[in-house]
């Protein structure tokens, strides 16, 4: 983080504003610091817990708890009042993330056909295309938050080589489980769309399983080891079901 | 066996609805369900049922029909041509529709959805806590041709079920007008002057459009923001108007996005979404910012109205015109039925 930003959140931040009628946000931040996103997830689960009336449900951006509430019976100044209290018990920028996190490990394929751009995105980080997937193979990264598409994890963050930016062309499609990389981040695509991040890695992960029961398989919060394998274990996994080879274990 | 609606043809937009499935913002899914709610509540207060029962939504087109045992039917949002057997039917009203008769519904007159609601509603299987289509997500999909769907139980809710032949007014929202706007969290990203000038630009609902949001293009030039292209995504919700990259605003509707990164001037009333729905491309359409407070007095008024729509429901009066018209449609009919006999 650097002083700006630091700065920035002492002075301005967490702050309590409004979206459309029924909505109120409690941002951390108005750029993305671990920090933050670690107050958000927090602060959203201590918010769960106080479970104040009127509000019928929360959720976290990058760096942002949204809660919505029932405001035909719940004054918005009133529960401000009541959330602020709770946002003043504490440091949030301090707090630890929330308990019941999941660790997961996901078999993934770097490069070759299956993920044409790890080439052009390792060499905007200045790095070797061995170099560039070895590195992400072995960074552990966490859910930020579940966005754009149901399901679908934007995780980081990743070390400073990788503040590349979104391509200016779109990719026409990338495929449900395309693993993908800019600006620090990476994202494991739930739906097969058009985008302007960067395709490196192939997963036969599925985020996002609307014919489950349990159709959301990853959760803020979350940490993810994108382990690196070779095409025919990946083609083997693809058979496997959705999970696509990978496994999870409670983080301690 | 049980009952069923059976989808002869089919318009290419046309989807199974309810009130959506709220709850699941935190993994991405947005709340979905009838683009147009306010048909929703009128489809119920019609057929004297509960609005959460799903019904049929039918974008710009509808399609031909029958049921496999008398059903009511009411039909509401944007007024399309129907006829059953051949005969013309009223919109916004409640009928009968009997076994092995044909419903036929056209393309809109006025508006964008139209819907067909059912005696005990379209009783397919629920997903995630609800039964409507979320198409951006995958959830369940588009309605084809040549299937059938599984009705409800017509139960008879409060001693007044089983009656049709009943009508609401008809309702202005299909052909543009004001919308009303609450300022949010990303308001000040736009400097006094803009926002004046926003109020005071005619839109027009560009051809671009679908569940998740339409775009309304201004007279005059686009929208500009302090905030530039680094605003991080956030939280976004259906009313949010997100001012895209050109300036150009997007109001987002049902099947929305969760997060989004363009900055929102303001979000539109839940109760005048309805309104932004419903505007063809070509409708004229304005915005005029309310003060929360206001806007919250404004949402109360709706819910009482939704809420007094079973007492405002009346008998469908025949005008001796239409009757006229009836008795031409059947001895056309007979005619021509007779002649395919003889050939």
């Amino acid at each position: 983080m650097t002083d700006d930003s630091r700065r920035a959140q002492t002075d301005a931040f967490p702050r309590i504003g409004r979206v459309g009628l029924d909505g109120m946000l409690v941002s951390f931040g108005d750029t993305l610091s671990e920090p933050a996103n670690r107050a958000a997830l927090a602060f959203r689960a201590a918010l769960d817990h106080a479970s104040p009336a009127g509000v019928e449900e929360s959720a976290t951006s990058l760096v942002s708890t949204f809660l919505r509430f029932d405001a035909l019976r719940i004054d918005f100044d009133a529960l401000r009042a009541e959330i602020g209290v709770l946002l003043n018990s504490r440091d949030w920028y301090a707090a630890d993330l929330p308990g019941g996190r999941t660790l997961w490990r996901i078999p993934t394929v770097y490069g070759t056909d299956l993920a044409p751009q790890l080439a052009e995105a390792a060499e905007a980080a200045g790095l070797s295309a061995q170099a560039a997937a070895d590195r992400i193979a072995a960074t552990r990264v966490r859910v930020q938050t579940i966005g754009f598409a149901p399901g679908q994890p934007y995780l980081g963050e990743l070390p400073k080589e990788w503040d590349i930016p979104r391509q200016t062309d779109l990719t026409d499609r990338v495929p449900i489980g395309a693993l993908t990389v800019a600006i620090r981040q990476l994202v494991l695509f739930s739906v097969s769309t058009p985008t302007g991040w960067r395709h490196i890695g192939q997963t036969a992960f599925r985020p996002f399983r609307p014919e489950s029961d349990a159709p959301f398989v990853l959760r803020p919060g979350d940490e993810v080891l994108f382990e690196a394998v070779d095409r025919e274990t990946h083609e083997r996994l693809r058979g496997a079901g959705p999970d696509g080879g990978a496994v999870s274990e409670a983080i301690r | 066996m049980s009952r069923r609606l059976i989808i002869q043809t089919a318009g290419p937009g046309m989807s199974v609805q309810d009130m959506g499935r709220p709850g699941y913002l935190a993994y991405g899914l947005s709340r979905g369900g009838a683009a147009d709610r306010q048909a929703m509540a009128e489809g119920a207060a019609l057929l004297h049922q509960d609005q959460g029962l799903a019904a049929l939504e039918m974008a710009g087109m509808g399609g031909s029909f029958e049921v496999s045992h008398d059903t009511r039917i009411a039909l509401t949002g944007a007024p399309m041509r129907a006829s059953i057997d051949g005969a013309a039917v009223a919109w916004n009203a409640s009928h009968m529709l009997a076994a092995g008769s044909r419903l036929g519904i056209g393309g809109a007159t006025r508006g964008v959805y139209g819907y067909l609601h059912l005696g005990g509603g379209i009783d397919t299987t629920d997903r995630l806590g609800a039964r409507s289509a979320h198409l951006a997500a995958g959830i369940g999909g588009l309605v084809a041709a040549g299937t059938d769907l599984p009705l409800g139980e017509d139960g008879d809710e409060d001693g007044a079920g089983g009656a049709t032949g009943l009508t609401l007014p008809e309702d202005t929202r299909f052909d543009g007008g004001e919308l009303r706007v609450v300022p949010g969290f990303q308001t000040g990203f736009f400097a006094e002057d803009e926002i004046i000038r926003f109020e005071a630009t005619l839109f027009t609902r560009a051809a671009r459009g679908n569940r998740m949001g339409v775009r309304l293009d201004p007279d005059g030039a686009g929208f500009a923001s302090d905030a530039g292209l680094s605003v991080l995504s956030e939280i976004i919700v259906p009313g949010d108007i997100q001012i895209t990259g050109d300036g150009t605003p997007f109001v987002l509707l049902a099947e929305c996005q969760t997060t989004g990164g363009y900055p929102r001037i303001g979000s539109v009333l839940p109760c005048d979404l309805p309104r932004v729905a419903q505007a063809a491309p070509g409708a004229r359409l304005r915005f005029r910012l309310v003060t929360p407070e206001e806007g919250t007095a404004i949402e109360r008024a709706a819910a009482a109205l939704r809420k007094g729509l079973r007492r405002a429901v009346r008998p469908l009066l025949r005008d001796p015109h239409d009757i006229r018209d009836l008795l031409s449609y059947q001895l056309i009919g007979g005619v021509t039925a007779g002649h395919d006999e003889g050939s």
